[in-house]
């Protein structure tokens, strides 16, 4: 980036969008080969018809391709979440759970995982316990007469986050040490071990119906993101664009959440990656997060299940790869808080 | 075309200024004087409905402003800020066409039409190479101008400007004043109306503008500045000795005192 002379936008958006996705189909064929189970690309491509050896149709039809899927899933929703969050709040330092959302869904798994709940049933409640931390987080906001709406929502996102971690650290305590405590600690750390189809399938409609109302107000979170008072000045009602947006990218991130686990740093650090390629305007950030944080939770759960013996956790290695980056940004010298 | 009525100002419950009134029309550029902290900002704000008044009416098109939505507001008046940074890197041309927001739709994209707009509004201003720049690398002058385009984008009878030459040098102030009396009297348009706040009473003298001198929470005089930028009330106003002088050109300077202590208030 030169000294203000050069345009922003690098690439013209059609090519980018058709290399990335050509990419991400590369990248899913090969997710799918890789594995214990030793496939051709010959094998998977009659899996994938339908046809040829049963156990092969068996281990890609039943075993990767729901766990490909997931991960498509849950790193397209965090960084579109992501990027949402970033622009909402006006700083790129932002990740998808800065309203408290991955503590509240945390606290509703492992109270799950407490009461001995069904699979379905830790699901459910870690969705309803992230909706339920950022509803709290909005509610009490509304209640708070203050100038900065902004700052005073990062705020009781800290409360309400430190509140739900509290509560997940007695339930920890309480936690039977043998069979509870180490599924806690697992589903903390986020994993995609034990996905199957039946898992993705009430996930997927929830992060659509999320994306959908963000990709309509595309051009309106472009504005929100100079501050309320010039994007009121504009002709935005911003108050309720904000609570509408908020709203999508919430059930965005709750939902994958609940299938996923707590798995960081995929908001924070994707939609970045994004802004560098094609600009801050949300109509193509947006997508291009979409992609991009597709392919790159693909390429980390790959790696989460095939470079040790045992399964490492999602959030392990997102942490390990996204906080050398977070720190290479900072030095960069991009803005903080403005 | 803006009329306000008795308004009382300010956050909370405790009124900042009280029995405010003043109206503006097309093509009159009023300027409002007074010292820091007198309630230009705030006035800004209510005028443009972002804060609710105490008490009194805020007419719009003669209509009550509360009344409206923000984008029927944004579609009769644009408003200018100080310039600043965003946290984001757009182009100025983007910037500019934020202006275009309240004729959009909900769901709906700016289409070429507004884009040829907002190249035509950073055109007029002399800043058609902006566009493709990154606005946050601009300077202060450069900033405050394709905000004044997106004023223009906006294309409204009334532009509100706060302070819109602080923190520019002396050549971008002499450009952006250039610039402002050009809009309220644009012979293309019927005009608009300009409502600008500014610390420096010369400026009100440049742009022969009315004058709304604000002291203590109040109007103290609203006319033509002639008339209401005199020494008396200019020294009234800012607490120290200012007489006001006519240059061998014909214009008139303010200039205040350094030496003496103020006079009787």
């Amino acid at each position: 980036m030169g000294q203000g002379t050069t345009p922003n936008v690098a690439m013209p958006g059609l090519t980018l969008t058709a290399g990335l996705l050509a990419a991400l189909i590369v990248l899913a064929f090969g997710a799918v080969l890789i594995g214990p189970y030793g496939l051709s690309p010959g094998q998977v491509v009659l899996a994938l018809l339908g046809q040829g050896d049963p156990q092969a149709q068996i281990v890609v039809w039943h075993i990767r391709l729901p766990r490909v899927g997931a991960a498509l899933l849950v790193g397209a929703a965090l960084a579109a979440a992501g990027a949402t969050y970033q622009a909402l709040f006006r700083n790129p330092l932002v990740s998808p759970d800065i309203l408290g959302v991955s503590a509240g869904a945390g606290l509703g798994a492992v109270a799950g995982i407490f009461l001995s709940l069904p699979v379905a049933a830790i699901q459910g409640a870690a969705f309803v316990g992230g909706m339920a931390a950022v509803g709290i987080v909005m509610l009490v906001g509304a209640m708070v007469r203050n100038a900065d709406q902004t700052l005073t929502l990062v705020l009781l996102g800290v409360v309400v986050g430190a509140l739900a971690g509290a509560a997940t650290s007695l339930l920890k305590v309480m936690a039977d040490p043998y069979d509870q405590l180490p599924a806690i600690t697992f589903w903390l750390l986020g994993s995609l071990a034990a996905i199957t189809t039946r898992d993705i399938l009430p996930a997927l409609p929830m992060v659509l119906m999320g994306l959908l109302p963000l990709a309509l107000l595309r051009w309106r979170i472009n504005v929100l993101s100079l501050g309320d008072e010039e994007a009121r000045a504009l002709g935005v009602e911003a108050g309720r664009t904000r609570l509408v947006v908020i709203a999508a990218a919430t059930l965005i991130t709750a939902s994958v959440t609940a299938l996923a686990g707590v798995v960081g740093w995929v908001g924070l650090v994707i939609p970045h990656i994004a802004r560098m390629l094609v600009g801050p305007g949300f109509g193509r950030l947006l997508p291009t997060s979409v992609l991009i944080g597709a392919g790159y939770l693909l390429l980390v759960d790959t790696l989460a299940r095939t470079i040790a013996a045992a399964e490492v956790p999602l959030g392990v290695l997102t942490a390990v790869i996204g906080a050398p980056f977070f720190v290479w940004l900072l030095a960069r010298g991009r803005r903080g808080w403005s | 075309m803006l009329e306000a009525r008795s308004l009382s100002i300010g956050y909370g419950k405790t009124p900042l200024g009280t029995g405010l009134n003043l109206s503006i029309k097309p093509g009159e550029i009023l300027c409002l004087l007074g010292p820091n902290g007198c309630g230009k900002t705030t006035l800004f704000r209510t005028l443009m409905g972002l804060l609710p008044a105490i008490d009194g009416t805020v007419l719009l098109g003669g209509k009550p402003i509360t009344a409206q939505t923000r984008a029927q507001i944004a579609r009769t008046i644009a408003y200018v800020p100080q310039a600043h940074a965003p946290p984001f890197p757009f182009d100025a041309l983007e910037v500019v066409l934020m202006g275009r927001t309240a004729r959009l739709g909900a769901f709906a994209q700016p289409s070429a039409l507004d884009r040829g707009l907002a190249r035509a509004a950073m055109q007029q201003l002399g800043i058609g190479g902006l566009a493709p720049r990154d606005y946050s690398r601009l300077s202060g002058g450069q900033r405050q101008l394709v905000l004044i385009a997106r004023a223009l984008a906006q294309d409204t009878p009334l532009i509100v400007m706060d302070e819109p030459t602080a923190s520019l040098d002396f050549g971008n102030q002499a450009q952006v004043l250039a610039q402002i009396e050009t809009l309220a009297r644009d012979a293309n348009t019927n005009g608009r109306g300009v409502i600008l706040s500014t610390h420096d009473p010369d400026q009100a003298f440049a742009l022969n503008a009315r004058v709304l001198l604000m002291h203590n929470g109040s109007v103290l005089a609203d006319g033509p500045a002639a008339e209401v930028l005199s020494g008396e009330n200019l020294s009234t106003v800012y607490g120290l000795n200012i007489t006001v002088e006519t240059t061998a050109s014909g214009r008139r300077v303010c200039l205040p005192s350094l030496r003496q202590s103020a006079p009787d208030r």
